[in-house]
């Protein structure tokens, strides 16, 4: 118990990973969605550089590095939707968000 | 003894700000707590050794995303809570079932895993390798991962023409 090993990370990976599930189907505002999306990549970040401890190799770091830059590109253009949606809209509710569903 | 209890305080206030973040009604709170979520996450990469993705994450995340992410709430300046609004389609005994079955399984993973035995120790590091947590990920970055470095900066460039072309209100 006292001692941390790399179960400790991964269940606290996972549990970051279930709050950020639960954020995205409980809230119904898209940019808190959007936050709820970033907590879940981080959690897998987590993951990744647990692993990386465990095997005394840092490829999973560099993954990781990956991670990132795809969660800044995901951020950017979301945002950008977000920003165009709410133009012509006027609203950040998805469940008025159904121009595309059929 | 002390990295036990610097990594049970760590996780408990990861935990409870990724809640907070989720259960706050203010958007710009939640925002900010997803800061101090960001910093404590950057904390837990140095607690693993992996200094320059702690590094990455303060600069990125809580410099550059989230900054993003305030601009973006600041301007759609919300007149009305977008909460109120209720789906009368929503499943909610389907929905607890659903979340029944998932920490149900969550619950077993911990169980087993606390119970059987523990992984293989750590593999040595492999010989010639350079010393220093941002020399080795570099020298894997510029000879491995060449490749896939290249196409995220490709990524990188296309996400951000396309932010532009969507955010511009006419080309």
């Amino acid at each position: 118990m006292l001692e941390i090993t790399t179960t400790h990370y991964l269940v606290l990976s996972a549990a970051l990973f279930m709050i950020g599930v639960i954020g995205v189907m409980v809230r119904r505002n898209i940019i808190i969605i959007f936050m709820s999306i970033e907590l879940m990549l981080n959690a897998v970040n987590v993951n990744l550089v647990a692993f990386s401890q465990q095997w005394q190799h840092v490829v999973g770091q560099v993954f990781a590095v990956f991670v990132i830059a795809v969660a800044a590109a995901e951020a950017a253009v979301g945002l950008g939707i977000i920003l165009a949606f709410y133009r012509n809209k006027e609203t950040v509710n998805i469940d008025e968000m159904n121009v595309m569903r059929w | 003894m002390a990295e036990a209890f610097v990594f049970y305080g760590l996780a408990a206030l990861i935990l409870g700000f990724a809640v907070l973040v989720i259960s706050t009604r203010n958007t710009v709170h939640s925002v900010l707590y997803l800061v101090v979520n960001f910093l404590l996450v950057a904390m837990l990469y140095v607690m693993l050794g992996a200094e320059f993705l702690a590094a990455i994450q303060v600069l990125v995340y809580a410099g550059g995303i989230v900054v993003l992410y305030l601009f973006v709430v600041m301007l759609v300046n919300l007149k009305r809570p977008p909460e109120t609004h209720q789906d009368p389609r929503r499943q909610t005994r389907l929905g607890l079932a659903l979340a029944g079955a998932v920490l149900a399984e969550l619950v077993a993973i911990i169980v087993y895993s606390s119970t059987g035995e523990s992984v293989p120790a750590a593999a040595p590091a492999e010989a010639g390798m350079v010393e220093g947590n941002v020399e080795q990920i570099g020298m894997l970055l510029y000879t491995n991962y060449l490749i896939p470095f290249e196409v995220a900066s490709v990524l990188l460039l296309v996400a951000m023409i396309g932010a532009i072309v969507l955010a511009k209100r006419e080309l």
